[in-house]
């Protein structure tokens, strides 16, 4: 059994970290719908739009919850588990290209404060 | 067997509770269906709730209901990149009187409910609407869930600003980027009595605060005292955002880590980050409000007057005029068709919901194609001020000069001029 010395000479100055997205939405009470209620329609729409848009695309930016990552040249990955169900990706898609749903049976985000 | 009621209202907020409470108190069997754990549990708003038209559906519901603070003064904050103008209106007579209260969605809501409850009205938690049912003569004789049929006389639909359902049955195509605001929330806790000193406020008293300025986009912050916790955030037009390619997220930091607002949040804990939108097109974007077989209230309507920061009154007296209506159908007659539910659109004509959102119904799209006035005006705001304040050993002549040649270059007098007329002509 070896034991490892930690360095302790060269620590960065403290600074001011940011809570990211992700990191606010484990505050939240969540319960699952296994099955996604965020899909992209056609993956192929995204690309187009990604040429014409750039990226990030419309519904990356507008999601307060990061449910759209890039991949990139590739598709439109959806962390629907992230999903706050406030609806903006939906309206703001120029393509009409997610079939938005609620979770089922009282699932996904429940509110403590509101 | 499939169930069935008289009245089925979709969503537990403030609309579908005041519908059910209506419905109910008239005698009708009546259901509300939330796809929420518990009512309240989906729902988020900024924010306070106005007492009087509360009262209309409860009367002395500050007796039992769990609000948060009494409003006792309005904040407006006009900020620019490291400065702000702050207008006050303290005010012993809004607590004489009672003009508003802040609360959390997920508990008042949860409240409300349980008054439609005591009212008679069965709640069904849990299960989501996913469609209208129709009879062979095409009139909505119910609704579709993830648990099952359920039939009903009329169904009031409640369910908020994405208004699946409505637009499932037809009644409109979806929302435009232009006339809905994306907003983000947080809220933190902070001890009672911190939030007294650091507010200047004593026992169940409140502030209520909006910030505007200080960036391209156009958007609307705000910051509520809660009894031990704060909420803050800050809403903007989505197609502004995109325009600009503004996270809501981001736009929400830049708020937290401006100097003038910063010092508020100190020493708070994070509890809560959710979003949500608001329907703010107002009377012209409203979609039509019955068919043959349902009615539509509350934001699902798009009944919000975003000029005042209304919605949640705007909801709850259009629920209650739904349920006044469906209750005038079964008197003469039990006959839902549209032309039997028409006397809802009468009802809110005649009330400040309709004839509010009539009166300002310019003002939304003036304001966003006019981009100067939270813009432009904030940050002129602040410059002349500070012009106006600083001493610096020049004579003030000087100063008076700079400050005029600020505001003709910047939008000149005959753009000041013009603005004043168009907000005026507009918003009065």
């Amino acid at each position: 059994m070896s034991t490892q010395t930690v360095s302790t000479t060269t620590q960065p100055p403290a600074k001011e970290t940011k809570v990211t997205v992700e990191e606010k939405l484990y505050l939240a009470k969540y319960k699952l719908d296994e099955r996604p209620h965020l899909l992209i329609i056609d993956q192929d729409i995204c690309q187009k739009c990604a040429a014409i848009n750039g990226s990030p695309q419309p519904c990356m930016i507008l999601c307060p919850a990061d449910v759209f990552k890039w991949e990139e040249g590739k598709r439109n990955i959806v962390s629907y588990d992230n999903c706050v169900e406030c609806g903006a990706c939906r309206i703001i898609c120029p393509y009409s290209n997610i079939e938005w749903k609620y979770p089922r049976w009282g699932r996904g985000l429940s509110h403590r404060y509101g | 067997m499939v169930e069935k009621y008289e009245v089925l209202v979709v969503g537990a907020g403030p609309a579908g509770a005041a519908a059910a409470i209506t419905t109910a108190k008239g005698g009708m069997s009546s259901v509300v269906i939330e796809r929420g754990d518990f009512a309240g549990s989906k729902n988020m708003f900024g924010g306070i709730v106005f007492t009087k038209p509360t009262a209309q559906i409860i009367p002395e519901f500050w007796k039992t209901a769990p609000i948060e603070r009494r409003v006792v003064e309005y904040q407006y904050w006009l900020l620019s990149s490291e400065s702000h103008v702050q207008i006050n209106h303290r005010n012993q007579r809004f607590l004489k009187d009672f003009n508003s209260f802040t609360a959390l969605r997920a508990r008042f809501d949860k409240w409300f409910a349980q008054q439609a409850e005591a009212a008679g009205a069965l709640l069904l938690t849990r299960t989501t609407v996913t469609g209208v049912l129709r009879d062979s003569t095409g009139k909505i004789n119910g609704v579709s869930t993830d648990r099952g049929d359920i039939l009903a006389d009329v169904v009031i639909a409640c369910d908020g600003v994405n208004s699946l359902v409505s637009k499932g049955a037809g009644l409109h195509e979806e929302w435009n980027p232009e006339d809905i605001a994306v907003t983000v929330k947080e809220t933190y806790a902070l001890p009672k009595d911190k939030i007294e000193e650091r507010f200047n406020i004593r026992g169940d008293e409140g502030v209520a605060v909006q910030f505007y300025g200080g960036r391209n986009e156009e958007y609307a912050g705000f910051m509520y005292t809660n009894k031990d916790t704060i909420s803050f955030g800050v809403g903007a037009i989505m197609s502004d955002l995109a325009a600009f390619k503004t996270r809501p997220q981001d736009l929400l930091e830049w708020m937290k880590s401006h100097p003038s607002i910063r010092p508020l949040l100190d020493g708070t804990t994070l509890r809560e980050y959710t979003a949500h939108l608001i329907p703010e097109g107002g009377y012209d974007r409203i979609p039509p409000l019955f068919t043959d077989g349902m009615m539509v209230a509350g934001d699902a309507a798009g009944l919000v007057n975003a000029l005042n920061f209304e919605g949640t009154n705007f909801a709850m007296i259009s629920g209650k005029f739904a349920g006044q209506t469906a209750i005038d159908a079964k008197k003469s007659g039990g006959v839902y068709t549209s032309d039997r539910l028409s006397g809802y659109r009468t009802y809110l004509e005649n009330s400040f919901v309709l004839q509010d959102l009539k009166k300002f119904r310019q003002v939304p799209r003036y304001i966003a194609t006019h981009k100067q006035f939270l813009t432009l005006y904030p940050e002129l705001m602040n410059s002349v001020l500070y012009k106006f304040l600083e001493v610096d050993g020049r004579p003030k002549e000087e100063h008076l000069r700079e400050i005029k040649d600020e505001l003709y270059t910047k939008r000149g007098r005959l753009g000041i001029l013009r603005d004043l007329y168009g907000i005026y002509r507009r918003a009065t």
